[in-house]
């Protein structure tokens, strides 16, 4: 009974942090996906979803609706258990990184010294589900898909990481609670500019999305690696994709926008997540913006702008930090 | 405490499952692909294995490092004209078997002898915390001569790949 009394905080705080996951995660979905909508016919001068409750607000809920009631397809030449695996191993990694995004100063599922680390070593994964996805289909247009994804997200790692070591240069640690309370004065976006810079583009091209969305070009490979996939199981795709977005937009608020820091309401220590949603939402928002303002880029100028620019500006911007840390 | 340590012991064998079983899944599988899922698989398994011991340092960059690397693997492995059919098992004879057995006996018999002469100390006398910074001390301190040879070994395969590729543009140029 001892025993029991000792862990049942530990077990509560699990239960607690499982079902804000999953209440982010769903959430984010839905509202993204609206406000996706939305905005991209906002932006083409067309009012987008109007039909399903005022102005379309409940479209996503239908659309849910419909994709659980589709037929799951599996093609005929499939390699079934991974076809099924695929989508799940997408959707299923984002849980982790939500643990350890600190909201404000006490709202953190975890906090250990190696946050950043957990984060990019989860989000990685997401390339393997889409590889398996795009070769178990056995399609020719899903296998290309996949390719050109695990070549733009490897190089597409490497100018973020960089990016991201330069700020754990300046505070000599991985763990985002400590990175997001060391620019209480300044921004490490104003101390770290380039550094931001590369990581936004990076951050477009690792959740693959226009105009770097070359995995799933529609115009050249129907619809990519999840051509051949229906139902729930795309949709777990989608999850996926908007889950990254999350994850990614919060790293770069934590790492360059102060994390929760913000004109301070009362009760500032739970409070402050409002100001952190608020910057991670305007950065999807302009990720929202770029993909439908921007056409898609031909995959040479993808990876030439990684390897040629991307990565050796980064590697000037690691060199230069690590000298002024250091006379500093 | 007693449960988390039951918790542990669980998480300590599942891990051992997991290696063990993508290792076999590397070796046995007929398709490539499912090869070097194994092999995938296998390596989480050894990532939680590092967790196990105290360092999620080297847990999450084995998974960061190697999801990549598996990834190119599987890349190379569909580039290099393995169809869904075509069986890995026609690797497995003559030169080749002799030289698989060779190589894997003198893998097992070096790291044979490398646990065999090593003391291993129980988990309460373990030194340093395994943190980063006794991870990163070690690495370019005590084991320094150890971290530049493996950044050779990198180099040396940089080199090859480039005299390779170089090889067969030049082929087709004349």
């Amino acid at each position: 009974m001892e025993t029991l009394h000792s862990i049942l905080p530990e077990l509560i705080r699990i239960v607690i942090c499982a079902i804000g996951g999953a209440v982010i995660v769903f959430g984010n979905a839905l509202v993204m996906g609206y406000a996706e909508r939305k905005l991209a016919g906002h932006i083409m001068l067309r009012p987008g979803p109007m039909e399903v409750g005022w102005h379309g607000i409940l479209q996503l809920v239908v659309d849910g609706i419909k994709l659980m009631g589709k037929q799951l397809v599996v093609p005929k030449q499939a390699d079934k258990p991974l076809y099924m695996l695929a989508p799940i191993l997408a959707f299923a990694p984002v849980f982790a990184p939500l643990l350890l995004i600190p909201f404000s100063d006490k709202l953190q599922g975890f906090d250990i010294d190696v946050g950043m680390l957990v984060i990019l070593a989860f989000a990685s994964i997401n390339v393997l589900a889409i590889l398996i996805g795009g070769w178990s289909s056995n399609n020719k247009y899903s296998l290309f898909g996949a390719f050109r994804s695990v070549a733009q997200n490897v190089a597409y790692e490497i100018p973020m990481l960089i990016s991201l070591l330069a700020v754990v240069f300046m505070t000599n640690t991985f763990s985002l609670r400590e990175i997001a309370a060391a620019q209480s004065p300044v921004w490490f976006v104003l101390l770290q500019p380039l550094a931001f810079l590369i990581y936004i583009v990076a951050m477009v091209a690792e959740t693959n999305r226009a105009p770097f969305d070359l995995p799933e070009a529609e115009s050249e490979l129907t619809a990519g690696f999840h051509t051949e996939y229906s139902g729930m199981s795309f949709s777990l795709f989608v999850l996926g994709e908007y889950a990254n977005m999350f994850i990614v937009c919060s790293v770069a608020t934590v790492f360059f926008l102060g994390g929760s820091s913000g004109i301070p309401l009362p009760y500032f220590e739970y409070t402050g997540a409002l100001w952190f949603l608020l910057k991670v939402y305007a950065l999807m928002f302009f990720l929202v913006w770029i993909r439908w303002t921007y056409p898609r880029t031909r995959f040479d100028q993808l990876m030439n702008f990684c390897w040629k620019y991307l990565i050796p500006f980064s590697l000037v911007n690691l060199l230069i930090t690590v000298v002024v840390v250091k006379l500093i | 405490m007693i449960v988390f340590e039951y918790i542990a012991e669980i998480l300590f064998y599942g891990f051992m499952i997991l290696t063990f079983m993508g290792g076999f899944m590397a070796v046995r599988s007929k398709l490539l692909m499912h090869a070097v899922l194994g092999l995938a698989v296998s390596l989480f398994g050894v990532a939680g294995l590092y967790f196990f011991l105290g360092s999620p340092f080297l847990a999450m960059m084995q998974v960061l490092i190697y999801v990549g690397a598996v990834c190119i693997m599987i890349v190379m492995g569909v580039m290099l004209g393995s169809t869904p059919d075509q069986l890995a098992t026609k690797n497995f004879s003559g030169q080749n078997l002799l030289l698989a057995i060779l190589a894997c006996s003198t893998g097992f018999i070096a790291l044979f002898v490398a646990i065999g002469q090593t003391k291993f100390a129980p988990a309460a006398q373990r030194v340093g915390d395994m943190s980063i910074r006794f991870v990163g001390e070690n690495l370019l301190f005590k084991y320094c001569l150890a971290f530049e040879l493996i950044s050779v070994v990198l180099l040396t395969a940089i080199i090859g790949a480039i005299i390779l590729a170089r090889g067969g543009r030049e082929e087709k140029a004349s």
